[in-house]
């Protein structure tokens, strides 16, 4: 054990308190072991988590996803960069996949991020994905809210753009971008239904690349036409016409993204992509983050309940009827709706 | 989680460009189910010392050809051990000759990967060593 840390015999509580005193203070050792604590979903995470957490709300948060090689961790460092000279500290949480077999991960997102060794308000940690169902970003939500605690300013979350989970991190975000590369042709027209619907921003990387700005045009063209009322009334078409204006506005609503270009390797844009991000964060502010923060808010809760359930399912008094429960369902003697209802039975007595 | 991944540092200190191992080695232990934060080439000791402290690795593995391990591995070692990370179990792999090995030894290195190791000895080696974590 190291000096700056507490020797580990304490109880989950005292360690956390003293975690996360020392991780406020600037301790960034500290910072470290308690994201260890949240990744691995500890008591210790539980208890510092209570200190820590009315502290946070204070950072931006901004997501980042886009597909494999579209450049995204380039940007976080171009932006770590840029951020710097402006002198706010940078927090990073960088989440790759792990894999399903093996549960092993290469965390390969520091390659480029290296350049800020000796800079103590850069902060970067890698983020295995663990296969968490839906549990990812509440992980690396509440990552992020250890690093607000902590004192950072902006906080980037890179995560991969391949899969559902990642579009949640993303958008549990204050503010999304989306990074396009050029020229991904008919693939932009696949991506769009799930990863642009929740950008804030999209950046077309690789702007030195031909094609960038066509592909930009494109997008514009796209998200605008999009998010017009028009398309908003999607396959209901005739249907919705002349209906109230009250049922329109009650719908979800598709944002409306401004697209921006960059050359992240060169940090050609990366300046201009800074000011939106205060633009958006500064209008989210006057309204619309207030939807954002409630759902990180509900997307965190909900991931927690959904643990407790399963503990509580587990926990040594009910494990084995939940066994057997399951048990019925595999063998098709009892239907899964059933199964749940009656599972959820058990946890109303409270001694089962 | 008592069965939870060990975490695990690959970092390429120095001037070689030879990354051939390091990455084989880095995709290797990821299939045997370790987690492995791999930094790239050219790393300066500051670099790998600030990494294992943000990342909180169990494991730092040190790959050098160029034949400054005995600059390059007690710098890494100092600054790990004047950060408070001390506990992390710190093995090099890559070209070093026998007689250099019980000097590393002594500075902190636990233990010496030479070629013809094979993964699964590091990965044994890796999950016997490693510090036990709260």
């Amino acid at each position: 054990m190291g000096e700056p840390t507490p020797a580990p015999p304490l109880d989950p509580a005292a360690r956390a308190a003293d975690l996360a005193e020392a991780a406020i203070g600037g301790d960034r050792r500290a910072l470290a072991r308690l994201l260890t604590a949240v990744e691995n979903r500890t008591p210790v995470a539980e208890a510092a988590m209570r200190r820590l957490y009315p502290l946070a709300g204070r950072a931006h948060l901004v997501g980042i996803t886009g597909p494999p090689g579209s450049g995204k961790s380039t940007l976080v460092a171009s932006l770590i960069e840029h951020v710097r000279a402006a002198g706010r500290a940078v927090g990073v949480v960088a989440v790759d996949p792990s894999s399903p077999i093996t549960g092993g991960a290469l965390l390969g997102d520091r390659v480029r991020m290296q350049a800020h060794a000796g800079d103590r308000d850069v902060f970067i940690r890698s983020m295995a994905s663990r296969g968490h169902a839906g549990g990812l970003a509440s992980t690396s939500t509440a990552a992020a809210a250890v690093l607000d605690a902590a004192g950072f300013d902006l906080i980037l979350i890179e995560t991969v753009g391949t899969g559902q989970s990642e579009v949640e991190v993303a958008a549990a975000a204050d503010t999304t971008v989306v990074l396009e590369a050029p020229e991904m042709g008919d693939e932009v027209q696949a991506i769009k239904a799930g990863l642009l619907e929740v950008a804030d921003l999209v950046v077309v990387n690789k702007g030195d690349k031909p094609g960038a700005l066509r592909t930009a045009g494109q997008l514009r063209a796209m998200l605008v036409g999009g998010a017009g009322p028009k398309v908003g009334a999607g396959g209901a078409g005739a249907a919705d016409q002349g209906s109230p204006d009250d049922r329109r506005a009650t719908r979800p609503r598709p944002k409306r993204p401004e697209v921006l270009v960059t050359t992240a390797a060169t940090g050609e844009g990366v300046p201009e992509l800074l000011a939106a991000l205060d633009r958006h964060r500064a209008a989210g502010r006057a309204g619309s983050s207030a939807d954002a923060r409630l759902a990180r808010a509900e997307a965190q809760v909900w991931a927690i309940l959904a643990d407790r359930l399963r503990a509580a399912l587990h926990d040594p008094a009910r494990a084995e009827r939940t066994r057997a429960t399951l048990l019925e369902v595999a063998e098709h003697r009892l239907d899964p709706y059933a199964a749940a209802d009656r599972l959820l039975a058990t946890l109303d007595a409270r001694d089962p | 989680m008592p069965d939870r991944p060990i975490k695990v540092l690959i970092a390429k200190p120095g001037l070689d460009g030879h990354d051939r191992g390091a990455k084989v080695l880095a995709r290797g232990l990821r299939d045997e189910g370790f987690e492995v934060v791999y930094t790239g080439l050219r790393q300066t000791p500051e670099m790998v010392a600030t990494a294992a402290l943000q990342e909180d690795v169990d494991v730092v593995g040190l790959s050098i050809l160029s034949g400054a391990h005995m600059t390059l591995v007690p710098r890494v070692t100092k600054l790990l051990r004047e950060q408070g990370l001390d506990d992390v179990l710190v093995t090099v792999g890559g070209i070093i000759p026998d007689d250099d090995i019980p000097a590393l030894t002594e500075s902190g290195v636990a233990a010496v990967f030479g070629p013809g190791t094979t993964i699964a000895q590091v990965a044994e080696f890796l999950r016997a060593n490693a510090r036990a974590r709260d």
